[in-house]
Formats: C-alpha cells, sequence, structure tokens
C-alpha cells in the first residue's frame, strides 16, 4: 500500500520530470528557461529563509484560452470596416466565433490577427500571461509554490514591478509605497546608519513619515538586494506548446 | 456474538463495561508505562503552550503588521510555521505516540519492557523539535510547508521516532496470540506510515534534492499523508479503543471498521497535489480521485461511531474524555468531508489559495486530533502515574476553552476563506479587496485563538502539576528507604 502510493507521487514523477530539459518557446528559435544569475538564485534562498511563501504564491492559474481579433489594417474602405465593427465582438471569443468575426471582417475588406490569450482572473489581474508550468521551475533547486493568497501571486512580479528602487521601498516599509498594506516591513533586511562623508548611493530614498532621523540612512543588507534579484527575475512570459499565447508585439505606427 | 465480542471479552478490549475493565493486568501494564507518558505528554503539553503563544503572535500581524518589521524572529513567515510544527511534531506526534504505546500495552496486556530506551528516545524527539523550531527562526527553514526543520531537527525526530515505533511493535508482537482489535490495525499502520514518508521526504527534497516541481509534488504527497493520513489513523486508533469502552457498546462492528482502514489507507495515501498546481495534470487529477473516494470510509467511519454511541449506557455521570472524544470524532467526520468537497472542481477552484484550507488544517490536527488526545491523556494519565490530577475542575474549563475556541477559529477562517474566495475569483474586484474582506474574519480568529491558548496553558498546568507530584513521590521514596532501618533479609541479599 505504502508502495502503490509512494509510486504513484513520488518515482513515477520523478521519472516523468526528473530528466527535463529546456523547451522550444512557441513560434521563435529561443528555448525556455535560463538559469537565474547567481544574485537571483541567492535571493530564491533569501525568500527561503524569512517564509515569504507564507504569504505568496508563486503560482498563476487559468482557466483556459480565448481569442481576440484584432484589426491589423482597416483596408481600402476604413469607414465600413470600423462600423462594422462597432457591432462585433472582438475580445474573448471562442475559436469558431473568431474565425465567424475575421471571415467577416476581411469580407469588408479589413485585415484581422487572431490572438491566442489566456484567461481567468489571475491574468485579468495581470499577474502573468499564462499559466505556470512545470518548465519555469525547472532551474530552482527549491521550489516555492506557496498556498495562501494572503499577499498577491508573484509568479511574474519581475515584469509587474520591474522597478527595484520599488521593491526595496516595499520590502522596507510596505505601507510607504501601497497605502494600507498588510504586509509586514522587513526593516530587518536594511541598516539604519549615521551617513559618512557623502550618503551612500544606495540608500533608500523614503518619505518623511518611514525616513528616519536626520543625518541617518537606510542602506539595504546583501540580502535585501539578492532578494529585489530575485524578485525582479520572476517572469513567466514566453509561450510554451502547453501554455500557448500570442505574444503582443509592440504596435507599428 | 461476534468474532469481536469473543475477543473483546477474552482480552478486556471494548466491549466490557468501563468499571470491570481495570482489571488485575491492569496496574502493573500502566505503571510500566509511567515514565515514557510522563516525558512524551510533559514535552508535548509544553509544545502545545508554544505553538499557540506563536500562532498568537502570528495572527496579531493582521492586527499591526507595522510593529513587527524590526526582528527576524518576528516576522511572519517564521511565526506562522513555528506554530504549525509545534503542533504538529511537539504536540500532536509524541501525543499520539504515547497514547499507542500505552494502548498497545493494554490491549495486548502486555507491560512495556525496557522502558528507558523509549524515554530516551522521546528526550531525542524533544530535542529535535527544539532544534527544528531555532532552525525556522534563524531562517534555515527548508521551505517546504510542514517539513521545515533543518536536517538536524529532522534527523532527531527520525531516529528518535524508529525508537519509540520500534518498542511499541515490540510490545505489540509479545501480546498473546491472536489479540488482534481494529485499533491495532490503525496504530500499527500509523507507525509505520512516518518513518517512510519522513525519510523520503527529506531525502529528496533536503538531502539530495530533486530538481524543480518535483519537489514540490513530494512535499504535497508528505504533507497529505502526515496531516490528514498519520493523524486519522492515530486518532481513528484511538477514538475505536475509547468509544466502545465508554459507551459500555462493542464496536460497530468488526467488519466495517476493516473497510474503513482499507479504504481509508488506500485513498487516502494517494492524493495531496491541489488541482491547478503547475506539474502534469495527472497528478491532481489522480489525487481529486481519490479525494472525492474517501467518502466511501468516511461513510463508514461515521456510522460505526453513530452506532457504537449513539443510543448506549455511556459511563456514569459526565465523563469530560468522553465527551471530548466524542467531539473529537465528530471533528475527524466534518474535516474528512471538507476534504472531500475540495476536492470537486468547483469548490476547489472557490476555495484555493484561500484561507478555507487553513480551516480544515486546523479542523483535522486540533480539532479532531488534539482533542482526541486531550481526552486519551487525561483518562491515561492518572492511571499510569497512579496520581490523580491536581485540579480536577480545571480539565471541563481546559475542554471548554479547546472546544469553543477551536469552533470559533474553524468557523471564521472557513468564512473568511469563503469570503476571500469569491472575490479572488471575481476579476473585477481589486486583489486588496480580497485582503479586507478577510481582516474581519482573521480579527475573528485571534479570539479563538486566544482560548486555544488558555486551554493549553491550562492543560499544560494539569501535566506539569502531575509530573511535580510524581517527582516528589520520587523523593519521598527514596527518602523513605533511606532513612527505614534496612530489613535483615535484604541485608543477606
Ligand atoms: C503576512 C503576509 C506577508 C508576508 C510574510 C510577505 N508578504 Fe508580500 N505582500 C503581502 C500583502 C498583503 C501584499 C499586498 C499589499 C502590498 O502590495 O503591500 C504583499 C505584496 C507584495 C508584493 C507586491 C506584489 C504586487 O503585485 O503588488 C511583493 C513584491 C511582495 N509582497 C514580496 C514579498 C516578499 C519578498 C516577502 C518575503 C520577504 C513577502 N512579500 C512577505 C503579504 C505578505
Amino acid at each position: 500500500m505504502l508502495l502503490v502510493s509512494w509510486s504513484a507521487f513520488v518515482l513515477a514523477p520523478q521519472l516523468q520530470l526528473g530528466g527535463a530539459k529546456q523547451v522550444p518557446v512557441l513560434n521563435s528559435t529561443e528555448v525556455y528557461p535560463h538559469t537565474r544569475p547567481g544574485e537571483a538564485n541567492q535571493g530564491l534562498q533569501v525568500y527561503r529563509a524569512n517564509g515569504c511563501a507564507a504569504c505568496h504564491t508563486e503560482q498563476v492559474q487559468q482557466d483556459g484560452v480565448a481569442c481576440d481579433v484584432v484589426l491589423a489594417s482597416a483596408g481600402k474602405n476604413p469607414d465600413a470596416v470600423s462600423n462594422l465593427l462597432a457591432t462585433l465582438t472582438l475580445r474573448g471569443l471562442s475559436q469558431e466565433a473568431a474565425q465567424a468575426v475575421s471571415d467577416k471582417i476581411t469580407a469588408a475588406g479589413g485585415k484581422v490577427e487572431t490572438h491566442i490569450v489566456a484567461v481567468g482572473p489571475d491574468i485579468a489581474r495581470g499577474w502573468g500571461l499564462r499559466h505556470s508550468v512545470a518548465e519555469d521551475f525547472l532551474y530552482d533547486n527549491l521550489v516555492q509554490f506557496g498556498s495562501l493568497r494572503i499577499g498577491p501571486d508573484l509568479a511574474g512580479v519581475g515584469s509587474r514591478l520591474p522597478d527595484a528602487n520599488w521593491q526595496l521601498l516595499h520590502l522596507y516599509a510596505p505601507q510607504s509605497v501601497v497605502k494600507g498594506s498588510l504586509m509586514p516591513p522587513f526593516r530587518y533586511l536594511f541598516t539604519t546608519r549615521k551617513i559618512g562623508a557623502a550618503p551612500s548611493p544606495d540608500a533608500l530614498n523614503l518619505p518623511k513619515e518611514f525616513a528616519p532621523a536626520d543625518g541617518y540612512e537606510v542602506v539595504p543588507k546583501p540580502e535585501a538586494k539578492e532578494l529585489v534579484a530575485y524578485l525582479l527575475n520572476l517572469h513567466a512570459d514566453v509561450p510554451l506548446y502547453d501554455a500557448p499565447f500570442t505574444p503582443v508585439v509592440v504596435a507599428k505606427p | 456474538m461476534t468474532v469481536n465480542d469473543k475477543l473483546d471479552n477474552k482480552f478486556g478490549g471494548a466491549s466490557v463495561p468501563a468499571s470491570q475493565l481495570d482489571s488485575s493486568f491492569a496496574p502493573p501494564v500502566d505503571a510500566s508505562c509511567r515514565v515514557p507518558l510522563l516525558v512524551l505528554f510533559g514535552g508535548a503539553a509544553l509544545w502545545l503552550v508554544v505553538s499557540s503563544l506563536l500562532a498568537l503572535a502570528a495572527s496579531l500581524t493582521f492586527h499591526m503588521p507595522d510593529k513587527f518589521g524590526d526582528c527576524s524572529w518576528g516576522t511572519y513567515g517564521h511565526l506562522q510555521p513555528a506554530a504549525d510544527d509545534a503542533l504538529l511534531y511537539g504536540f500532536c506526534i509524541p501525543a499520539g505516540l504515547g497514547v499507542a504505546l500505552w494502548i498497545f500495552a493494554r490491549l495486548g496486556r502486555t507491560p512495556l519492557r525496557g522502558a528507558l530506551v523509549p524515554v530516551v528516545a522521546a528526550h531525542l524527539w524533544h530535542l529535535g523539535v527544539l532544534v527544528g523550531l531555532v532552525g525556522i527562526f534563524v531562517g534555515d527553514s527548508t521551505g517546504f510547508a510542514w517539513l521545515e526543520f533543518p536536517r538536524g531537527g529532522s534527523a532527531l525526530l527520525f531516529f528518535a521516532y524508529l525508537l519509540i515505533g520500534l518498542w511499541a511493535l515490540m510490545n505489540f508482537s509479545g501480546r498473546p496470540a491472536g489479540a488482534m482489535f481494529p485499533s491495532h490495525w490503525f496504530l500499527v499502520a500509523a507507525l509505520f506510515l512516518f518513518p517512510w514518508i519522513y525519510s523520503t521526504a527529506n531525502i529528496l527534497i533536503v538531502g539530495w534534492p530533486v530538481r524543480g516541481v518535483v519537489q514540490a509534488v513530494i512535499a504535497w504527497w508528505f504533507g497529505n499523508n502526515l496531516i490528514f493520513l498519520w493523524t486519522s489513523l492515530v486518532g481513528l486508533g484511538a477514538a475505536f479503543y475509547f468509544l466502545p469502552k465508554f459507551s459500555g457498546r462493542p464496536l460497530q462492528t468488526y467488519f466495517y471498521a476493516l473497510f474503513a482502514f482499507w479504504t481509508l489507507f488506500f485513498f487516502g495515501s494517494l492524493r495531496g497535489v491541489p488541482s491547478g498546481a503547475p506539474v502534469p495534470a495527472w497528478l491532481p487529477t489522480l489525487g481529486n480521485l481519490n479525494s472525492m473516494l474517501l467518502i466511501v470510509p468516511v461513510i463508514v467511519i461515521a456510522i460505526i461511531g453513530w452506532k457504537t454511541v449513539v443510543g448506549a449506557a455511556g459511563p456514569e455521570g459526565k465523563d469530560s474524555s468522553y465527551s471530548m472524544i466524542r467531539f473529537g470524532f465528530v471533528a475527524f467526520v466534518l474535516s474528512a468531508l471538507l476534504q472531500v468537497a475540495m476536492s470537486c472542481p468547483q469548490f476547489a477552484r472557490l476555495t484555493q489559495f484561500t484561507w478555507f484550507g487553513v480551516a480544515q488544517t486546523q479542523l483535522q490536527l486540533y480539532g479532531f486530533f488534539a482533542i482526541t488526545m486531550f481526552g486519551a491523556i487525561h483518562y491515561i494519565l492518572p492511571r499510569a502515574v497512579g496520581i490523580e490530577f491536581a485540579f480536577p475542575k480545571l480539565i471541563r474549563v481546559q475542554q471548554g476553552c479547546a472546544m469553543l475556541g477551536l469552533i470559533i477559529l474553524v468557523a471564521s477562517l472557513a468564512a473568511g476563506g469563503v469570503a476571500q474566495g469569491l472575490k479572488l475569483n471575481d476579476p473585477n474586484v481589486a486583489f486588496a479587496d480580497s485582503s479586507k474582506a478577510m481582516l474581519m474574519f482573521l480579527r475573528a480568529s485571534t479570539t479563538g485563538l486566544l482560548l486555544l491558548l488558555l486551554a493549553s496553558l491550562l492543560f499544560a498546568l494539569n501535566i506539569f502539576a502531575m509530573i511535580m507530584a510524581w517527582h516528589w513521590s520520587l523523593v519521598r521514596a527514596v527518602f523513605a528507604a533511606v532513612v527505614a532501618p534496612l530489613p535483615k533479609t535484604e541485608v543477606k541479599a
């Protein structure tokens, strides 16, 4: 009995995934994922040591995929096309509906593209472009899925909040950047010290209520910097075979 | 007369009225367990208080997050896992091991031999818990839920468990031929389960880590097998011993229990990976299927409890051990039903990543397991030590605080979890609103934790008073022996 359960949940996953390799990125020649840089890897250990996973998950969920029909060019008859567009639903369509809509627009002379998008509350909140998959964690030798969302999901936080200064301020005093934040501050990852000959370039630029006494400055300890390096390295935003979507290309003029 | 009845009457197991049970074999058997039980239960009581304090401190984070930022010892990510582990490893497991040791000795009518080994092992266990908890606070946690203890702590736990388990099994195999009761199956299975899952998880996650998400799969498998299956096996093993003893009616019936045992073990061990996890889809699917099938053993177990208890004469007067074990039994059925519900896709989606799961775990660990253990320990310890509790009236108060505190805690977290889930699943609601929806319930749950702290303190008070009384009786005995003139026969020998 013990052996059955062990084979199913220990042996079989290891056989299936233990030898997993990088996978190709959809519609591209690149492979995914890449190892995290050293500092970010150390940051993962800071994340573990401070128990961030007690409040944060790193697993974006999605309900499924839908199609968005996007107008690529209005063609020769822009008025007719834009009148037509006003009467149609273009987002969140099933594949057949998207096909029907694009047929109509094409018939009116427009040119369209169909984009595949992930749908679900997590995606709508901007936590990621697709659900998390096993590949995202291939090179992490510590997987911090978490199980409780006291705070937002962090699987894609590096894309959402890419500013290192914001992250440092948020760690030192969450309420200084998010009003009424419930996240406890991590002041112990910083040192408050007397300003020397010149202010440190690392010193936090804190709003008044959170700033230290005059003549003092707050600088991040190495752990805080590593942690932020890790957070900024968290982005799972390439389309894969088992989690497809159409990356949004910067609009051409 | 069923097979069960015959066995019971022969070996003084379940079906004889409680008053006749403590017949001549009992006192030496009880006495043989005395010191191991004092160490196991004494340490458990201490960790229970520690766990309650830590849980309360963690909960205060939500009342005043800003106060917890200056010291790494006071951060939520340390307090909460430490509180959980202190409850599970500090209280639940040693309490369960002690109760199992005693039930084996009683059912087999065989005194525990070589009690020194379990005594040393129990000390090692508690030392392991201390090392593990300190490890969490200094940042050495492994980062996996229910498996946070760093190597040093988990190695101590593992060896201590092996020793205690071995001694329990030796006692078990020394019983008279043929004396095999339903409680035996559950307890023996649990003895084997822990070393197996604990070594697997520690070796493959901490020792020589496997890659990527396989770690998480193993951690989930481990967590479920320990939190759900291990506690169910031990708690039901104890309940199936005590319920018939108190109600005065044999366990209804042997064959139902046999069926419940195998189905619980089979379905209960093959699950753990939540739906939607970033792992191959067959893992959560298999897990959910087995979670749903848990309905089968749960119904059978509920029937066993119902038929054994309802309408039976019961003990004379009110017995708080009986009420606690019955409460625990009902909590088990509820907790397991919640597990079944949480495996249904709709409900799983609503409750995933919310406090609802925490509520269910608390119901299982505290409502079912800890309260069953309170009942059992209150029954066992005075008999094993031969001293009554110093404050017997407080046992009722302790019972009230534990039950009420648990109900407040679980109800507020479960309701809050649903409120939170509704908002999390609505993309038009900002995340911050889902936290706000939760906040009121979280703060209510602090009241529950306060009551649980009181219950822990009262429990520990009686246990510690008992330990002191026992030490005092030792001192007096030694003193009397030293002072007394030696009888002639002993001088010769
Ligand atoms: C007590 C629970 C708790 C703990 C522990 C915690 N957080 Fe948070 N976190 C929150 C909450 C609540 C929010 C949402 C409010 C906010 O943005 O401040 C949040 C927000 C965040 C955000 C912003 C995410 C976004 O999308 O706005 C980041 C980044 C973050 N936390 C990182 C961390 C890190 C790193 C740690 C560990 C050092 C950590 N958190 C520990 C509760 C927690």
